[in-house]
């Protein structure tokens, strides 16, 4: 256990994401096999059903404590997190045993699940005594939850890589589906033979160019088919030797957070690999990629979110039929072929991407005009004759992109989140320039990283000018580019602009306040009423 | 009417007709330290510990009239006796205890009961009526050993070294940066730079006699000097300004009692916390409450409903004070940087 705390305190200590994954590859390299598989269950975000509710927790605590009920929940109101509160409170002891950390998981805490009120009781109890002041707390943060230290899975797997010497892909995959935190399942990442990663092993994505010429520049338009341009996660989907794999592009192994693509891929013939894009659809529409991201980075789906946020595959490309890579085919007979396989699979969830019926570079135009409509975010021209490449090359697809709405805005004002853990500043609002002066015209929430928004939380506390309640009024120093998906005027509005959606695209360190656009720029975004 | 009381200017007694930490400016105050929440500019006369006068002078301007009393010295206001004893907390800084027909107030000011080498030690005073801060009223603040921590600062900054980065730690330029110095002095630790604030009280500390090892002030280094290995110590309104990009590839420690709760270290983006304070913990409030034997116990500053409530439920009759000048709790700590000497 205590190298397992000096791992969970190495990676605590600093915002440097190089020197938490330097400590992971240590523990990794050091550790025995039996702790080091826990590490990597526990670090890539899995955790224990809950084995004890809070309200249990607090009240053993605050008996061992001896602090009355209603000073303990003043001092949780001030740390903000319960495992934390607990391990602060409790008297101080020396720590004597060293038991191992797989001893400690195996028959400390998974048993806890099984045992009645009392044996729990007297199990917390004792651990608490056995532990010290830092290892209290990574034990209270098993028992009750993520560690959230800025680590991901990812991270995780980079860190394995290095210190097992094998490609990161092939931890990835070995990662995969049931891995179980056992010595042998660890010893298992770093074997040499790695037949078993090709089995699970995409093709290289085939990328396309943005088109920059004019339309007529590409010859005849009979030679080419148009489909929508999708705003979603590429994806390959791979049906193999009976298993199932759908990797991102980001080269991440992701099958298990899109069950219901998974489980229509189930049905396809071995040795097939679809080409496609993951998307939110609901009743025949896309829902916006924000919905898409409530999916993403999150371990267990809940019933609510796969019923919200449903997601499909828009296949638009066939890879490997019949076991046989057909990349070579012609983009025509792949297309072909692959309205076979998926009118033979019938399911809602792999759906045939709709070619577009055009006959000239006009109706290709027309279609263009008519993507912000169809939720698309712009079209995709592939030659009938193209083979699927490796990597990028120009001339046989292109993407001809909407142009998105976005816009240089200054961070005026800043107020915290919600929740428990309230103390973050993280809604904004920004404004642009009207005339010398920033007037406020859009509040965004989502888009930055936990480390900006602590390195921005930091800085707006520092930065304050007024204070109006929650809302602080902050230094206009920050810029940022926002996105947004549609633009009206408004009378309510003291801009006189009214954004959808607004969004955080990046933090634009390299603009100074008086680079940011201003309020002319904004209204000539504005769609015709 | 009670011995002290409080009004639109602060603790007031009346009957000697002077003031103990005026929240602004009036005729006769008595300063327990030199902290900006307490020492405030402006009144006519001061009298404050023989050992604080020059950072108490760096802090009110050298025209302010100020009296400087020895440890234990009584001053006699109208019938009221008054004398200053040692509470710990920064150099000079002082309890204030008055003593009226045999009835004894103690105004505690800021302290700490732990042994500190740039300051004379909290001596616990036997009184009727105790005034107390409660910065750090909550049982989760129970304070490391100091050795515990300065070892961790010690090791914190080798490492540093070692990966050929600067180590940057905020304290507050008065008091915590001193006694941070002074833990060093013997370990071997540096160069030592610092931030003009710190620097300029760090002088005073040495004027008044207190060993500290070399420093430098980082300013007076040529441009493009290469800062790898050093320690500097900033006082924390120095985080995230352009004065900081000097020292090249960096690590990022603050110092401070708040650095006890793990989401405050975490929401100022900092590498390292170190919960070094200036202030009582959790169980020394309540020692000193014992130790004092008052039969009544005002509480300002900080947690104070709660550590009355807590009082009270022990059967010590207490009750909550305003304080003026108090910084905003946790998350806002930041704000409060340069008032709050924790």
């Amino acid at each position: 256990m205590k190298r397992f705390v000096r791992l969970f305190t190495e990676i605590d200590n600093t915002t440097r994401t190089n020197a938490k994954v330097d400590a992971m590859v240590d523990y990794f390299k050091e550790a025995d096999p039996a702790d080091a598989a826990w590490a990597v269950h526990f670090l890539s975000g899995d955790r224990p059903k809950r084995l004890i509710a809070v309200r249990k927790l607090v009240d053993w605590a605050t008996a061992e404590t001896g602090v009355p009920p209603w000073l303990f929940e003043e001092c949780y109101d001030a740390v903000g997190d319960l495992a934390e509160t607990i391990a602060l409170l409790l008297p101080q002891t020396p720590a004597a045993s060293d038991t191992p950390l797989h001893v400690w998981i195996e028959k400390r805490l998974l048993p806890l699940a099984k045992q009645s009120e009392d044996q729990q009781r007297a199990a917390m109890l004792q651990a608490w005594r056995e532990l010290d002041g830092m290892e209290r707390f990574v034990w209270n943060k098993l028992i009750t939850g993520a560690f959230r230290i800025g680590v991901s899975q990812q991270l995780v797997m980079r860190a394995l890589a290095k210190a097992l010497d094998v490609e990161e892909g092939i931890i990835a995959h070995r990662l995969s589906g049931s891995w179980q935190p056992t010595a042998a399942a660890f010893r298992a990442l770093s074997a040499p033979d790695s037949s078993d990663a090709d089995i699970s092993r995409p093709y290289p994505f085939f990328l396309a160019y943005a088109l920059e010429e004019e339309l007529d520049s590409l010859g005849d338009a009979a030679a080419w088919s148009a489909e929508w341009k999708w705003d979603g996660i590429r994806a390959q989907v791979l049906r193999r030797d009976g298993a199932t794999y759908i990797w991102s592009r980001g080269e991440e192994l992701v099958t298990e957070r899109f069950p219901e693509v998974a489980g229509a891929a189930d049905f396809l013939p071995d040795g097939t690999v679809l080409d496609g894009e993951l998307m939110p659809w609901r009743d025949g529409r896309p829902l916006p990629f924000s919905q898409l991201q409530r999916r993403i980075g999150r371990k267990s789906l809940g019933a609510t979110l796969l019923a919200d946020v449903p997601v499909v595959l828009i296949a638009y490309d066939l890879l490997e039929a019949d076991g046989r890579d057909v990349r070579n085919e012609t983009f025509a007979w792949r297309r072909k072929r692959l309205a076979e396989l998926l009118g033979q699979a019938r399911s809602a969830a792999l759906m045939l991407s709709p070619a577009l019926d055009i006959r000239s570079w006009d109706d290709v135009r027309a279609a263009y005009l008519r993507a912000r409509d169809m939720g698309a975010e712009g079209l995709m021209l592939k030659r009938h004759d193209s083979s699927y490449g490796v990597g990028r090359r120009k001339g046989e697809w292109w993407k001809w992109k909407l142009q998105p709405f976005s816009v240089d805005a200054v961070m005026l004002y800043a107020q915290p989140g919600h929740g428990r853990r309230a103390s973050l500043h993280t809604d904004y609002t920004f404004g642009v320039w009207d005339n010398g002066t920033l007037v406020p015209f859009a509040k965004a929430y989502t888009g930055l990283t936990d480390t900006e928004i602590r390195e921005l939380d930091a800085w707006i506390r520092r930065n304050t000018m007024e204070k109006f309640g929650p809302v602080r009024h902050v230094r206009p120093e920050h810029v940022f580019e926002l996105g947004f998906e549609g633009i009206q005027g408004s009378a309510r509005h003291k801009s006189g602009v009214a954004v959808r959606f607004p969004r955080i695209l990046r933090w634009r360190t390299d603009k100074k306040p008086e680079e940011a656009d201003t309020i002319e720029a904004l209204r000539a975004l504005m769609e015709p009423a | 009417m009670t011995l002290l009381q409080l009004n639109e200017h602060g603790l007031y007694c009346r009957t000697g007709d002077f003031y103990i930490d005026p929240w602004g400016a009036v005729d006769r105050a008595i300063i327990t330290h030199a902290h900006g929440d307490h020492a405030r500019w402006g009144s006519r006369s001061y009298a404050g510990a023989r050992d604080g006068e020059r950072v108490l002078r760096t802090r009110l301007g050298a025209t302010a009239d100020i009296t400087s009393l020895s440890w234990g010295e009584t001053i006699i206001m109208n019938g009221v006796r008054v004398s200053l004893h040692p509470a710990g907390h920064i150099l000079g800084s002082a309890q204030i205890r008055v003593e009226y027909r045999g009835e004894v107030w103690v105004v505690s000011g800021d302290y700490k009961t732990e042994i500190d080498p740039t300051c004379a030690p909290f001596e616990p005073l036997r009184c009727n009526v105790f005034i107390t801060e409660s910065t750090f009223g909550l049982p989760i603040y129970r304070w490391k050993s100091r050795q515990a921590l300065f070892q961790e600062i010690i090791d914190w900054w080798r490492a540093n070294r070692d990966a050929g980065r600067a180590s940057v730690l905020f304290a507050y330029a008065l008091g915590k940066a001193q006694r941070i110095l002074a833990g060093l002095i013997t370990a071997d630790v540096g160069p030592i730079y610092t931030h003009g604030a710190v620097e300029r009280l760090t002088r005073d500390y040495r004027d008044a006699g207190i060993a500290l090892p070399p420093t430098t002030h980082a300013t007076t280094m040529p441009r493009g000097h290469n800062f790898a290995g050093a320690l500097i110590l900033a006082p924390p309104s120095a985080g995230g300004t352009t004065w900081l990009r000097r020292f090249g590839e960096q690590s990022h420690a603050f110092a401070s009692g708040w650095m006890q709760i793990r989401g405050t270290r975490r929401s100022r983006a900092l590498d390292r916390g170190f919960a070094l304070s200036d202030h009582a913990d959790w169980p020394s409030l309540l020692e000193t409450v014992r130790e004092t034997g008052a039969e009544q116990v005002w509480v300002t500053h900080g947690y104070r409903e709660q550590l009355v409530r807590f009082l009270e439920g022990n059967g010590i009759s207490a009750q909550a004070v305003a304080s003026r000048w108090e910084g905003e709790l946790e998350g806002d700590v930041a704000i409060a940087d340069e008032e709050l000497a924790a």
